[in-house]
């Protein structure tokens, strides 16, 4: 352990502790971009390598699929780009963008990817196949006939009962820090501490668990040693450092197919080592931008094995691997580091990608530098997200990260159990016509009369609504409740729980969709005069709309209220329910790029919105309806509560032409800064930014080809334009531009 | 109480003045300018805000204006209802809000207690000469000749604005008279030509309105800043 006695501190060296390892080492950095430097010749290889055979998957769809093997940490031969030239090494398979098979989640899933793709498992794989217990088998052993109703109606959607769940960050971190041995050591010591207590279910699961993570750490070890790298000792040096995390990192893409799988706050604690190698002159900054150009090359290289369904709900191949940045210490000193600038650069570098997820931690004490260099990259890439680090520092502490969008965890303290989310909007249409579904027909909810009013009353609609949502919460809470019991029982991330503290703290993460949509409409009722059209059975399924109403994005509280109402309603009644493993609830208003689903999957609504028009993504104001200028829309936004009430985030995404930002590119910049601060300074959550003309989308759209690189931010990620089905493109399109005449 | 019409309030403004800006659209004008993008605000609507409405409505926005932000006043022409705007600065200013002007010169009048209370004055000069100013704008040129005189008595911070409309004013030689005229005017802290565009034309005839110029093309955006890049090395102001 020859370098840690270079580094400062006691406490990390006596417990898993990287936050007191970063606290003690790290060396703040006040200064400008100046000292960033261009890509090395290694890099270039490599990486025009990466692009050659992205160009070919996107053409294909999907690059390869390794058909000989069933997903695990050291399931795969070592793999490489272009061996010479690649400084860290490590690939899912034995082949660049090749893809795993992974039964755990669910065969049906497997098997319908397959048939997508013309390919075929290897006989003697699939032999084992009926052996194999899945996730996606317990929960639908379990859901009740209600769940499966709300389910295929599309009240719930995309609920992670067919694929891994994701949303975990493991500390990798810790990997480099202490060196597999010594995270195996610890483990074996909890697992050794004798039992005081009756032997009950929970002291069971703990030890059948803790010994599922200590043969994870072993697994780590050795596929690192098919790599020709010992990582059961502490990493010695920079590139040691990266390529150990990395590793901890491989091994929970080549072990889970969650959703989300973020990599969590890597700069800061990255760069000590950095520093230690530049001040004895071991390493030179062109090597230390090589590092982590190529670290980042290999997190664009993820992939999951998706059916088509899915990639309608999720376009582009996402994997969310997230990448927090910056944020500042809980004694106010900002986490900036030269690293927090070398990852975003990453994307003048290469080149700007969807992935990893960039995700600022934006506070209002970061450096003014820092803040314009984040502002500059925005307007040149689209890539990064902002998020509110002085509004979650005070729940989460300092070393937190984000998983997925918004989610953010103590970085191996926490976890949560992703719940996608239900529809608002289609919960309203129910309670109208008495539970039934307004697209298929057919009672869903139970317990409810049709509203057979000429003209809607607000307060006989809200009464019924809310009523409704304590249905929809009742059912959504025992769905997730089932899918987590059976994705610990059939698919637990052993790789990842690995590098949590053994006791951790659970998140039961709910989400909404369609928030705007109900917000209006109840605004509508309440303000307007709304006439429902019936069909012969007295279902809703038009509305007539006369006058007037306030509409949610323009700051005005008569409807922003409304929307802050419904939110405290339905996450008051989640909270209400017995959650799986005691885990806290909490709730996103996200939803990605499945607002378009959603949206065809739910009838006409009262504000006006015809059947199968999309929603708006996340928290935002409906297209176009946000008519008082960007801030107007901002604010209505900020005035969600999130530490109440969303405290698993609440996605924004703000679209702004260059023009209308400033004339010059400084004032852009500078413009950009100020609207970042006013809008978090008020409490705000999360913002996508997105700097780009509505004319070269259409153009884009037409000519795919051209842009081979556009990449826009969407509902909590990034996608390459020319990856999002056309319905997608058209909704991205039909979004407010905030443009000054 | 006092009370003001209001046409629009944009609460994001990004080129009507330094930052982030809150652009209030009074309604009203006496000016029929050939290449006017807000025809609907040409006759004074409802009186619609009180000046604390107005000031409560602004401060909403106080968040985002920062370093160099602030209120900016256009429309129409703001200095057809300076009473109310009056009153609206003077709360302004308590919260020590940045206020621009965004103004012909063509009120009613009264220019010193309004102008006492903004911090900039961005002024739209239409034409220099008397007939020129007569054709695009139907007026006369020495009401806003005069309200000029008064910023510049008062020492007030002005920018410049110059709409540059193809075959009209496009040319070096308005241009160079453009460079001498602003050569004797003082505390100028910016110039800018703005090209005509003809997007406003639906405005015009969803309001049953003529639409003057209706053989004009848009300005090329280039040639524009070519011209703008000429008198702003002229003038030595950039």
């Amino acid at each position: 352990m020859e370098i840690l006695n270079k580094f400062k501190g006691e406490k990390w060296k006596n417990e898993v502790n990287v936050r007191d390892f970063i606290q003690n080492n790290y060396k703040f950095y006040e200064g400008d971009e100046n000292f960033l430097v261009g890509t090395t010749e290694k890099t270039d290889k490599v990486w025009s390598k990466c692009s050659e055979l992205l160009k070919e998957e996107l053409k294909k769809g999907v690059l390869d699929i390794d058909v000989n093997h069933v997903a695990g940490v050291n399931a795969y031969d070592a793999g490489y780009i272009d061996k010479e030239n690649e400084v860290i090494v490590g690939l899912q398979t034995d082949a660049p963008l090749k893809r795993i098979v992974n039964p755990y989640g669910g065969t049906r899933m497997v098997y319908s990817s397959l048939k997508a793709y013309n390919t075929k498992l290897n006989p003697e794989i699939e032999k084992i196949f009926p052996y194999i217990r899945t996730h996606n088998q317990g929960v639908f052993d379990a859901y009740t006939e209600e769940i499966r109703k709300a389910r295929h109606a599309g009240l719930l959607t995309g609920l992670p009962d067919a694929y891994g769940r994701g949303r975990i960050i493991g500390d990798y971190r810790r990997v480099a820090l202490y060196g597999i041995d010594y995270l195996m050591e610890k483990k074996k010591q909890e697992w050794d501490a004798p039992i005081t207590c009756d032997m009950s279910e929970d002291i069971i699961r703990r030890r059948e668990e803790l010994t599922k993570q200590y043969n994870a750490l072993k697994e780590i070890k050795d596929m690192a040693a098919t790599y020709g790298f010992d990582i059961s000792r502490p990493a010695q040096n920079s590139k040691e450092a990266v390529q150990w995390l990395y590793f901890g990192y491989l091994a929970a893409v080549k072990e889970n197919n969650g959703a989300a799988t973020g990599i969590g706050r890597v700069d800061t604690f990255l760069d000590i080592y950095f520093e230690q190698d530049l001040a004895e002159g071991n390493i030179t900054e062109a090597e230390v931008q090589e590092l982590i150009d190529q670290f980042i090359i290999k997190l664009r290289l993820v992939r999951h094995l998706r059916t088509p369904d899915y990639d309608e709900l999720f376009s582009g191949d996402p994997t969310w691997v997230t990448c927090a940045v910056a944020g500042v210490g809980e004694n106010g000193v900002p986490l900036i580091t030269k690293t927090s600038y070398r990852i975003l650069h990453t994307l003048k570098n290469l080149d700007p990608a969807p992935e990893p997820n960039m995700t600022v931690l934006w506070s209002q004490n970061l450096t003014e530098n820092f803040k314009k260099f984040c502002s500059q990259t925005s307007i040149e890439s689209d890539a990064v997200q902002y998020e509110n680090d002085d509004l979650m520092r005070p729940i989460y502490g300092d070393d937190y990260a984000i998983a997925c969008c918004v989610s953010a965890m103590r970085i191996g303290k926490d976890m949560q159990f992703f719940g996608a989310r239900c529809n608002l909007a289609k919960s309203l249409l129910y309670s109208l016509n008495g539970g039934i579904d307004e697209v298929k027909g057919g009672q869903i909810i139970s317990g409810f009369s049709k509203n057979t009013d000429e003209v809607l009353d607000y307060e006989s609609v809200k009464k019924e609504y809310f009523r409704m949502l304590e249905s929809v919460a009742r059912i959504y809470a025992s769905a997730m409740n089932i899918i987590h019991y059976m994705h610990d029982k059939y698919a637990y991330e052993a790789s990842q729980m690995a590098l949590h503290d053994t006791d951790v703290h659970r998140y039961m993460a709910y989400g909404v969709a369609g928030l705007s949509v109900a917000a209006d409409s109840l605004s509508a009722i309440k303000y307007a005069k709304v006439k429902p059209i019936r069909n012969e059975d007295g279902i809703a399924v038009d509305f007539e709309i006369e006058g007037d109403y306030p509409k949610y994005g323009n700051d005005d509280d008569r409807v922003d209220n409304i929307a802050k109402e419904i939110l405290s309603k339905i996450y008051s009644e989640l909270a209400k329910h017995k959650t799986y493993r005691d885990a806290e609830p909490t709730m996103s208003v996200l939803t990605i790029t499945s607002n378009v689903v959603y949206g065809a999957k739910t009838g006409s609504t009262p504000d006006g919105r015809k059947a199968g028009v999309a929603f708006a993504p996340g928290a935002n104001p409906m297209h176009g309806r946000d008519s008082s200028g960007a801030i107007a829309s901002l604010n209505s936004v900020a005035k969600l509560d999130y530490r109440n009430c969303c405290k698993d985030g609440i996605s924004n995404t703000f679209t702004i032409i260059p023009n209308a930002l400033g004339h010059s590119l400084d004032e852009q910049k500078e413009n950009l800064v100020n609207l970042l601060d006013g809008y978090f300074v008020q409490n705000a959550h999360h913002l996508n930014v997105n700097v780009l003309n509505r004319e070269m989308l259409e153009d884009a759209m037409e000519n795919p080809e051209k842009y081979p690189l556009l990449t826009i931010r969407v509902s909590g990620y990034s996608v390459r334009f020319n990856r999002l089905t056309r319905k997608q493109q058209e909704e991205v399109i039909s979004r407010t531009f905030h443009e000054k005449f | 109480m006092t009370k003001g019409s209001v046409a629009q309030i944009e609460s994001m403004g990004l080129v009507d003045g330094p930052g982030i800006r809150t652009v209030v659209f009074m309604s009203g004008c006496k000016l029929r300018c050939l290449f006017c993008h807000n025809p609907e605000m040409f006759k004074l609507g409802e009186l619609n805000y009180t000046p604390v409405e107005l000031f409560n409505k602004i401060m909403r926005n106080k968040p985002y204006f920062q370093k160099n932000g602030g209120v900016t006043f256009s429309g129409g022409e703001p200095l057809l209802q300076s009473e109310f705007i009056i009153e609206v600065c003077q709360l302004l200013k308590k919260e020590n809000i940045h206020i621009a002007l965004d103004t012909a010169g063509v009120g009613n009048g009264n220019y010193d207690e309004i102008l006492n209370l903004v911090d900039l004055v961005i002024f739209d000069i239409k034409a220099l000469a008397d007939d020129s100013y007569k054709q695009i704008t139907n007026n006369n040129i020495n009401e806003s000749l005069k309200f000029l005189k008064k910023c510049q008595k008062l020492n007030k911070k002005m920018w410049l604005r110059q709409v540059i409309v193809p075959d009209i004013n496009d040319n070096e030689t308005y241009i160079n008279e453009l460079a001498e005229f602003i050569k004797s005017l003082k505390n100028i802290e910016k110039v800018e030509l703005l090209p005509y565009h003809t997007m406003a034309k639906d405005k015009y005839n969803k309001l049953d309105m003529p639409y003057r110029l209706k053989n004009t093309v848009d300005m090329n955006i280039d040639r524009c800043k070519k011209l703008e890049t000429l008198l702003r090395n002229k003038i030595n102001i950039h």
